[in-house]
């Protein structure tokens, strides 16, 4: 009992680490991405440091606002469709019994094990004229002529909600399965009908939940590369393509980080008001 | 006018029977207690009286109309569930008028609802607060309040002061006696707590394993147990084996003969003496059965002597000041006081 070190409180300098991993691999990247958005861009070769706005007047050209129109929506689309389909699809699958729900979500995590690449090609394998569902469908006799469904603006997004579904699941089911079943019986037995209790008591109960599912899809599609430029027209590409395409094929950096900042700060923004919105009226 | 019958109700879940063949009436404006073990049937009863199960038999009569098949939204029951069921998202003053507000009252007369439940379960002005700064207690009047806001026809509770720990449980069962009392509302309340019943019912309904084991006013069922669970349900009791022989009783060796006021249900053959530990009498060993004392527990109020006769225990409950002393290791002599012995199967 005489010489124990104290073990209880960690020295003051640990501290320092965490603020220097985030130092040197955030803020000092993100502070040359700032920096690189206000420089001079050097068309025969790279770019020259300096201070002026041009790249991000860029921005009020109609077409930038039509690409960050369709990035923004696609994503939103998608995020919307992954809550819907998901809220629903939680609330049964936290009804079942102990084994199903556990064998339902190794499945949806198992999907979370395939890289964008796979979900890719798979799909656009299965959405193709000569090996797709529109043979299927063909020889149902739906449609007279094989046809294929990619590339499109539906196949984009079957290929972002197939990403984004189980992500949707995992945020919701914890809060789904934790909810007081005698809630939804409270309101049904004071004379609630189901649809009633549902978007009168389950709904706003599971705000937070619904709200933190739709943010965490929506960022997570807003970044995706790979997909519009597998699944989607030209006229698909997110800003996450129209950066790289920036970065690497035009040349011209400071105009993708103006557009990375940009990205970030319409995500930034689209996150907090949504959480204000869950916030509100102490939902949780 | 609202009398509740429920007719031989059977309820399965798998092979499990929950309720078998069930049969009970409630007088209109008696307050009621379900009460057994965990897992004897009695929530499921509530349950298929608010309409949150259906039977596989049997009909369930409020106020004389059929209500087996009519689903719950439309029976205007008001309930209490065990973990209160508040509406987080709602402040107190909208939970407690949640029912008006699903029949489309407007807001002015369901603010002057809100107001008047909150007095009578006395937290006036508390409607604009939100449920979790209520304490435990506080929740509790809110639930009774949201569930008495229609004036319902039936008020059934599911355990409602389980979560309560003991003193403020004791205090809100008087009170929830009190608030049933002035409205004179039919009320069902389960309960595995059998002081709770006997503080607030006018009549307790014994159950155990889907099957009711006895009803009645809670000092009948006291004083006049049906059989050898309900005698140790109810109460504490010393539960002895015995005999009966030409209306002689045999107990671990003795001969008791029966007196005036003992009730004895069984005529002959091995059944089960009940005789509460404050009708235990200790003498001279010579006096009685003889018995060793095991522990002795002094709680002022009352002296409780704990003793072993043969295989068996029995504990007397002797009043304060009394002139007997008896220490662990004594020999005493037990007797059972004539009237007060009650003989089951």
């Amino acid at each position: 009992m005489t010489d124990m070190p104290s073990q209880t409180a960690a020295p003051r300098w640990l501290g320092l680490w965490p603020a220097a991993m985030l130092t040197l691999f955030f803020l000092a990247p993100f502070g040359i991405m700032l920096a690189v958005s206000v420089a001079h861009r050097d068309v025969s070769g790279f770019y020259e440091w300096g201070f002026e706005w041009d790249s991000y007047a860029r921005f009020l050209s109609v077409f930038f606002a039509k690409v960050m129109a369709v990035s923004l929506s696609v994503s939103l689309a998608a995020a919307a469709i992954c809550v819907l389909l998901g809220f629903p699809f939680t609330v049964f699958l936290s009804a079942m019994g102990h084994t199903a729900q556990t064998r339902i979500l190794v499945v949806l995590l198992s999907v979370l094990a395939l890289s964008e690449v796979i979900i890719g090609f798979s799909l656009s394998t299965l959405l193709s004229q000569t090996a797709g569902i529109g043979n299927l469908f063909h020889w149902l006799g739906l449609i007279p002529e094989p046809r294929a469904y990619t590339p499109s603006l539906f196949a984009l997004i079957a290929g972002l909600c197939y990403i984004g579904f189980p992500f949707a699941v995992l945020v919701l089911y914890p809060p789904v399965s934790r909810l007081d079943p005698e809630l939804i019986e409270a309101a049904r037995v004071m004379g609630a009908s189901g649809p009633r209790a549902f978007f009168g008591v389950i709904i706003p109960n599971l705000r937070g939940a619904i709200v933190g599912a739709f943010i965490l899809v929506f960022v997570f599609t807003l970044g995706s590369y790979l997909l519009p430029q597998l699944l989607g027209r030209s006229e698909h590409w997110t800003l996450s393509v129209h950066i790289t395409d920036q970065a690497i094929y035009q040349s011209n950096l400071p105009f993708a980080a103006a557009m990375s900042v940009f990205l970030m700060l319409v995500a930034l923004a689209l996150v907090g008001l949504a959480s204000l919105a869950g916030r509100e009226r102490g939902a949780a | 006018m609202t009398t509740l019958r429920i007719e031989g109700l059977s309820k399965l879940f798998g092979t499990f029977k929950a309720l078998d063949d069930v049969s009970l009436e409630i007088p209109d404006g008696k307050f009621v207690c379900l009460l057994g073990p965990s897992g004897c049937g009695k929530t499921t009863l509530l349950r298929v009286i608010a309409g949150l199960e259906t039977p596989s038999a049997g009909r369930v009569f409020v106020g004389g109309a059929d209500q087996t098949l009519v689903p719950t939204h439309k029976r205007g029951m008001g309930m209490v569930f065990q973990s209160l069921a508040l509406f987080p998202h709602l402040d107190v003053a909208d939970n407690i008028t949640y029912p008006l507000a699903i029949r489309g009252v407007d807001k002015a007369t369901r603010r002057a609802r809100a107001e008047e439940l909150l007095d009578l379960v006395r937290l006036p002005g508390l409607g604009a607060r939100r449920v979790h700064q209520l304490s435990g207690g506080q929740r509790q009047r809110v639930a009774i309040a949201r569930g008495l806001s229609i004036n319902p026809q039936v008020f059934l509770l599911d355990e409602p002061l389980s979560a309560l720990d003991a003193s403020l449980r004791e205090h809100m069962q008087i009170e929830l006696r009190q608030i049933q009392q002035s409205l004179g509302v039919t009320t069902v309340v389960v309960t595995h707590d059998q002081k709770e019943a006997l503080t607030m019912a006018d009549l307790v309904i014994v159950m155990k394993d889907g099957v009711i084991q006895q009803a009645g006013a809670p000092m009948e069922i006291y004083h006049n147990p049906a059989n050898a669970f309900v005698a140790g349900f109810i109460g504490t009791t010393n539960l002895l084996p015995c005999e009966i022989n030409a209306g002689a009783i045999s107990v671990l060796g003795h001969s008791l003969a029966a007196a005036d006021g003992d009730r004895i249900a069984v005529s002959r053959g091995p059944a089960s003496l009940s005789v509460r530990p404050e009708h235990v009498l200790l003498g001279a060993p010579e006096e009685g059965l003889r018995a060793e004392v095991t522990f002795v527990r002094d709680l002022g109020e009352s002296r409780h002597v704990l003793m072993r006769a043969g295989d068996q225990d029995i504990t007397a409950h002797l009043p304060p000041g009394g002139a007997l002393r008896v220490a662990p290791g004594d020999t005493v002599g037990v007797s059972f006081r004539p009237g007060e012995r009650v003989v089951v199967q």
